[in-house]
């Protein structure tokens, strides 16, 4: 091939799909459930993903060489010896106009996505409530007004969402997840897959390839929001009776009401504590799972939930649990991006879960140190530590 | 009753204090002005938008849009145009270069 023949093709691509960024908002399905968009609504998120592409692609790559050029140096010049760890890296890294401008505008685009999502959830709120309800099917979802909702959980906005997971204004509200649900889309810059599903698709897979005698017949997906990540496990185990769990009333509502419009019939919610499901007997699940759910909760917590995840796993049952890794052996430079979330984006427990050796809670929760599962993988989002991608699978078999 | 409340909530701020990375007045500037970029490209988008549609409806070529050259008259309308709007957006500039002009009256910052 002479070098006419590879322009042409170069051009032809050029026509084609000279491009590498997130796909259209539209492209993601817009079910029974979901939040009607106007063409500006839509064009906000497409926007906002753009930006989301930027920083990852452009600006944090920026600070990095900043990192090394002029942060680290200036450092060891004051100090006469590098930053120690992540602590002394972001203090640093404060003061440092690369890092400044690409915190701002992370900061910022996330507060302009939870804008965009609730303006278009509220302006249709009693609409949306009222066609949640309508395809929830009976005994798919059981809510308890009466549950306390955990502090770890009432007292944070999560990734400066207003009102978190469980915030509803009046009974039947789903505003939050619809926002949610339209608004994630940014964060994973297009990357989750139509459903923003890519964590779940990814878990189901991995289960299917690894276990293959594994058949689940029951299982429970704890903090399971609004199902975004269990429907794909409960499709890949078509004969399983699953449950996903959480506090929160207005995610399961969503939930129930998006597995229908998604034709997803094995599935149903229910509002409960995970540190506290009296309901149902030991070893009543042969897969206990969550998905970006460990991150989220207090210590205290988090032992509470892996011993009743213990208690409730059946004899030859998996626990699995997706999240990111564990700082251990990360430089400070590395550590300090990747807590970025903790320190501005409402994340506090993040830094927690990070830092622990979650295998030590697992054995301390009661499963066995050969049995335990820790596998990583390329996370099909990209959303956290400023676009570093990666995440662990960990867990037990019992 | 909807829209009344996504005005009055959508913008909430969440929990916990926000946290400023650069000088707070600089910073309430800069996220003011993504916010009216933002909205640019959402502008930008539904032209865009338009301009497919009436394309393939056979209205108006894109082309003709490309190589548009308005009339003589048409270009006044529309420059009279841009310096009402540059008037109008730049009237601080104006205010200051006023004030610069009174005797006693001391600068800004």
């Amino acid at each position: 091939m002479d070098d006419s023949d590879s322009a042409a093709i170069v051009d032809e691509r050029h026509g084609a799909r000279d491009y590498d960024g997130p796909d259209d908002h539209r492209l993601g399905v817009r079910h029974a459930a979901y939040p009607e968009l106007s063409h500006d609504e839509t064009e906000r998120f497409n926007f906002l993903a753009q930006m989301n592409h930027h920083l990852v692609g452009k600006v944090a790559p920026a600070v990095e060489r900043a990192w090394t050029s002029r942060v680290a140096p200036r450092f060891e010049a004051e100090h006469g010896r590098p930053p120690a760890n992540r602590h002394e890296a972001r203090k640093a890294l404060l003061a440092e106009p690369v890092f400044q401008t690409w915190s701002a505008l992370r900061r910022m685009t996330m507060e302009q996505r939870q804008e965009a999502g609730r303006w278009a959830a509220l302006r249709q709120a009693e609409t949306l409530a009222a066609r949640t309800a309508s395809l929830i099917r009976q005994g798919q979802l059981s809510l308890d007004p009466s549950l306390p909702i955990p502090r770890y959980v009432s007292a944070v906005d999560h990734h400066c969402m207003p009102g978190s997971y469980h915030g509803e204004t009046f009974p039947g509200d789903v505003t939050g997840p619809a926002s949610y649900d339209s608004g994630i889309y940014v964060t994973v810059r297009g990357r989750g897959g139509p459903l923003n599903d890519g964590i779940g698709q990814t878990l189901a897979g991995w289960i299917r390839e690894t276990y293959p005698t594994l058949r689940p017949q029951r299982i429970i997906d704890l903090g399971a929001t609004t199902g975004h990540n269990l429907l794909p496990v409960a499709q890949a185990f078509p004969e399983a009776e699953v449950i996903g769990v959480d506090v929160g009333a207005p995610v399961l509502r969503y939930a129930a009401a998006r597995a229908t419009a998604l034709g997803v019939d094995n599935v149903r919610f229910i509002q409960a504590d995970a540190s506290r499901l009296g309901q149902f007997e030991d070893g009543a699940f042969d897969l206990v799972m969550s998905t970006m759910f460990l991150h989220e909760l207090s210590l205290p917590a988090l032992d509470a939930i892996l011993a009743e995840s213990h208690r409730l796993l059946a004899e030859g049952g998996l626990m699995i649990n997706m999240e990111q890794p564990a700082y251990a052996g990360m430089g400070p430079f590395e550590q300090a991006m990747r807590d970025w979330d903790a320190h501005y984006n409402n994340e506090p427990f993040w830094s927690t879960l990070h830092d622990l050796d979650l295998d030590e809670r697992f054995t301390a929760a009661g499963f066995e140190r050969e049995k335990l599962v820790h596998v990583t993988f390329e996370d099909p989002s990209g959303a956290v530590g400023g676009g570093r991608i990666s995440m662990v699978f960990v867990g037990a078999r019992k | 009753m909807s829209r009344t409340s996504a005005l009055r909530r959508s913008a909430d701020k969440p929990a916990g204090k926000r946290p400023y990375f650069l000088d707070p007045e600089a910073e309430r500037i800069f996220a003011i002005t993504m916010a009216v970029a933002q909205e640019l490209a959402v502008a930008r988008a539904r032209v865009d938008t338009l301009e497919r549609l009436l394309e393939a409806k056979g209205v108006v070529a894109r082309e003709e849009i490309e190589t548009f050259a308005p009339s003589t008259e048409a270009h006044a309308e529309r420059a009279a145009w841009s310096q009402e709007y540059i008037n109008r957006i730049l009237r601080i500039v104006q205010q200051e270069a006023q004030a610069a002009e009174i005797r006693d009256e001391p600068p800004a910052a």
